[in-house]
């Protein structure tokens, strides 16, 4: 255990590097993360193995991985009807319930002593987020390579992906927040509420904002009718 | 899965596909007579599959009485017979060429008790000749032979099946080639009632099963009263609309109560192939099953879903049903993939009011309007012909000849995706798989792409065995060549430094 601990530490001071070979070893920290989860995540923060960058990084990767998905699967796997579909719109319907989720979750840890700052919690949602690019992306290539009756091999990995990615986000939260399983999976749900209560003032607020603006407008018309 | 696959599709496309619908439905029917919808349910205006020949009334056939509200229409070989309801007669038309004249008018059978009809609503003709009439308010489906001699009466079971306090009302008939008789009767929601030859009641077939989910019966049971209970729609099957018998001896049935929701999810079945036990055996190989309209028309009366009032099928198992609520004619293949729709509501040529029965003649199709008591006779385009022709050759086993049938058509139509299809098929079996994914991937035909792929990769394979089997090699072979230099280097080293030390 010693061993281990000290051959971690060896290699977080590699990763203390300066510059693009700091960036490179951070996103390459990915691969490790999904692997063993829960040094992984602890060390991610605790450790500072990981950076936001390289956060960012993968959050682009994902999203570029769900478009390309979209455009470049096979038509037996994926019909997705390009016509009508808006690649901005479709990573903003995944980057925002991401970031409410983060947010919501944020707020939430925060006062029930939950560890990790907001840049932790979004870093390790991020770090979770790796199994499906490297998934997905080289599945895009399968998909050209086998048929229709060999469905079952390309929607295995397909879940597994998600199913490897949702893992990740629980023990990502856990560990950044030191949280047991118990505790985190109830915050999960508080999260899941908290997220729907934000996007609900949200809206209240944009309903309220356009009838302010309104009330604005025609007040300005009626005065310009008055006027002229 | 496939199903949850093709209904999430669906839902997803009628969401998509709701604009393009409230576009067209300025005026409550769409912009175009002849119309198919490709794959994402969408609308393309299609060429014509069908014109107006001839439309036929009272006064074309010389009647002096003029056809009153006649209900069902019957095609025995050259004769058409009209069930001429309000004027309590049958009239027996036969076309010769183009036009149709009156051959007789059957207003009484001799030696039936009472001789007269009392609105008879349906009529069949046997492989004999012998004469069916569905003789509602008389309560008996009368057989006749074909000099109108009395046979036999088919008259209300006295089975303790049959609910004794009803009246046998039958409203539609069809007769099967040994001599059944299929009665469907007002008031009666076990099915189809079912006589043998010599008249004797045998029974229901193809009764609508009932539906409830579990919380609608733990809603209804537990937490409603009895007063409220009694104005709910409770749970009983339902009739169906009309029926017809195939050349095989499937009964077609189109059913027309249903809720949207059950028509999203597959439930509702409307049109159904009944096979003797009465369950429906109906082929639906399409992406959307066979509905009729995908796209209602918003903020139109029309708003709704299709209801079939009729249907026929022709020799080559194609069927046509008949939508009341636009005034729409729908043809599907044997697979229920979609061949074309067209028809209006309204008072001109080609449109209907209150269309009632559709028969075909041939693949002439004869639509009879209630209200305007007239009789429509649709002939089909070249369009419509090559369709018709490209589909027998296939069945044939024509299959280059039908893949030229369909190019003719993609000349006419190029958005028409069974016609992609069977070139694709067509190519398949003269093994060009290359060409055929090509047009499989045109028609969004992911299985017989699938198919096709399948021998492409197999040939691929085949020919660049050579190539793969060096390119796997290269794999292996060139890490282990690595590792046993860097061993041997390692090794050569190890010895050097033993030396120095020693």
């Amino acid at each position: 255990m010693n061993a281990a601990k000290s051959f971690d530490n060896v290699s977080a001071q590699s990763v203390r590097g300066e510059g693009w070979r700091r960036y490179l070893a951070t996103l390459k920290y990915g691969t490790y993360v999904i692997l063993h989860p829960f040094d992984g995540f602890w060390d991610l923060v605790h450790e500072k193995r990981g950076s936001l960058l390289a956060a960012h990084t993968w959050l682009f990767l994902f999203l570029l991985t769900y478009v390309m998905r979209l455009m470049l699967t096979n038509f037996q796997f994926i019909t997705a009807p390009l016509q009508y579909i808006n690649i901005y719109e479709q990573c903003g319907s995944l980057l925002l319930p991401f970031l409410i989720l983060c947010l919501s979750n944020w707020a939430l840890s925060t006062l029930f002593d939950g560890k990790g700052r907001f840049k932790d919690i979004y870093m390790a949602m991020c770090y979770a987020l790796v199994p499906y690019v490297l998934i997905q992306l080289p599945l895009i290539l399968i998909s050209h390579m086998i048929s229709f009756d060999e469905a079952a091999y390309y929607s295995v990995l397909a879940s597994v992906s998600v199913v490897w990615c949702v893992f990740l986000a629980f023990v990502g939260l856990m560990q950044v927040h030191d949280y047991s399983p118990g505790k985190n999976l109830i915050f999960l749900f508080a999260t899941i509420f908290g997220a729907m209560v934000i996007l609900f003032l949200i809206l209240v607020f944009f309903s309220l904002l356009s009838d302010a603006v309104g009330f604005f407008v025609t007040l300005y018309r009626e005065v310009a009718f008055r006027l002229y | 899965m496939k199903r949850m696959i093709r209904l999430l599709a669906m839902l997803t496309v009628f969401t998509l596909a709701l604009p393009l619908g409230c576009a067209l439905a300025d005026d409550g029917v769409s912009s175009t007579y002849t119309y198919n919808y490709d794959y994402w349910g969408g609308l393309r205006e299609s060429p014509d599959a069908y014109r107006v020949d001839q439309v036929i009334y009272s006064a074309t056939l010389g009647l002096e009485t003029f056809m009153r509200r006649p209900q069902s229409l019957y095609v025995s070989g050259n004769d058409l017979y009209v069930c001429d309801t309000g004027n309590n007669r049958v009239l027996q038309l036969r076309r010769e060429g183009k036009s149709f004249a009156l051959v007789r008018v059957i207003d009484r059978i001799t030696g039936a008790s009472p001789e007269t009809f009392n609105t008879p609503s349906d009529v069949s003709i046997d492989k004999e000749g012998n004469i069916y009439v569905a003789d509602t308010n008389n309560n008996r489906v009368i057989k006749a032979d074909k000099d109108l001699n009395y046979i036999q009466s088919f008259l209300k079971p006295s089975d303790s099946t049959f609910d004794q306090k009803l009246s046998f009302l039958p409203s539609k008939i069809v007769t099967d080639s040994v001599g059944r008789v299929f009665v469907l009767a007002t008031n009666v929601n076990k099915g189809l009632v079912k006589f043998e030859a010599n008249g004797t009641f045998t029974g229901f077939i193809g009764a609508n099963t009932v539906t409830y989910d579990m919380w609608e019966y733990i809603w209804k049971t537990f937490f409603t009263t009895k007063e409220q209970r009694a104005q709910q729609a409770s749970f009983v099957p339902t009739e169906y609309e009309n029926i017809y018998i195939d050349k095989d001896g499937f009964i077609y049935a189109t059913n027309i109560v249903f809720s949207e929701y059950d028509l999203l999810y597959d439930n509702a079945k409307p049109i159904r192939r009944l096979n003797a036990i009465g369950s429906d055996i109906l082929i639906k190989n399409d992406r959307y099953p066979p509905i009729g309209d995908l796209i209602w028309a918003e903020q139109s009366q029309d708003y709704g879903p299709s209801k079939f009032k009729d249907i026929t099928v022709l020799d080559n198992d194609i069927y046509i049903a008949f939508d009341r609520t636009r005034g729409r004619l729908f043809g599907y293949d044997p697979q229920g993939i979609m061949l074309w729709a067209f028809g209006n509501k309204g008072n001109s040529e080609g449109a209907f009011l209150s269309a009632v029965s559709l028969e075909h003649m041939g693949t002439d199709l004869i639509c009879l309007d209630e209200n305007e008591a007239s009789i429509t006779v649709f002939t089909p385009t070249e369009y419509g012909n090559l369709i018709y022709q490209a589909s027998n050759q296939y069945l044939k086993g024509d299959y280059d000849g039908s893949a030229d049938t369909w190019r003719e058509v993609l000349k006419l139509n190029a958005n028409y995706n069974l016609a992609f299809i069977g070139i694709g098929r067509a190519l398949m079996r003269q093994e060009q798989y290359g060409e055929a994914m090509e047009y499989f991937k045109m028609a969004h035909d992911r299985e017989n792409y699938g198919r096709a792929y399948r021998y492409y990769r197999k040939i691929l394979v085949e020919q660049n065995i050579g190539w793969i089997v060096a390119g796997v090699a290269c794999l292996l072979i060139i890490p282990l060549a690595v590792g046993s230099v860097k061993k041997m280097k390692w090794e050569v080293e190890a010895y050097e430094r033993s030396k120095v030390v020693r």
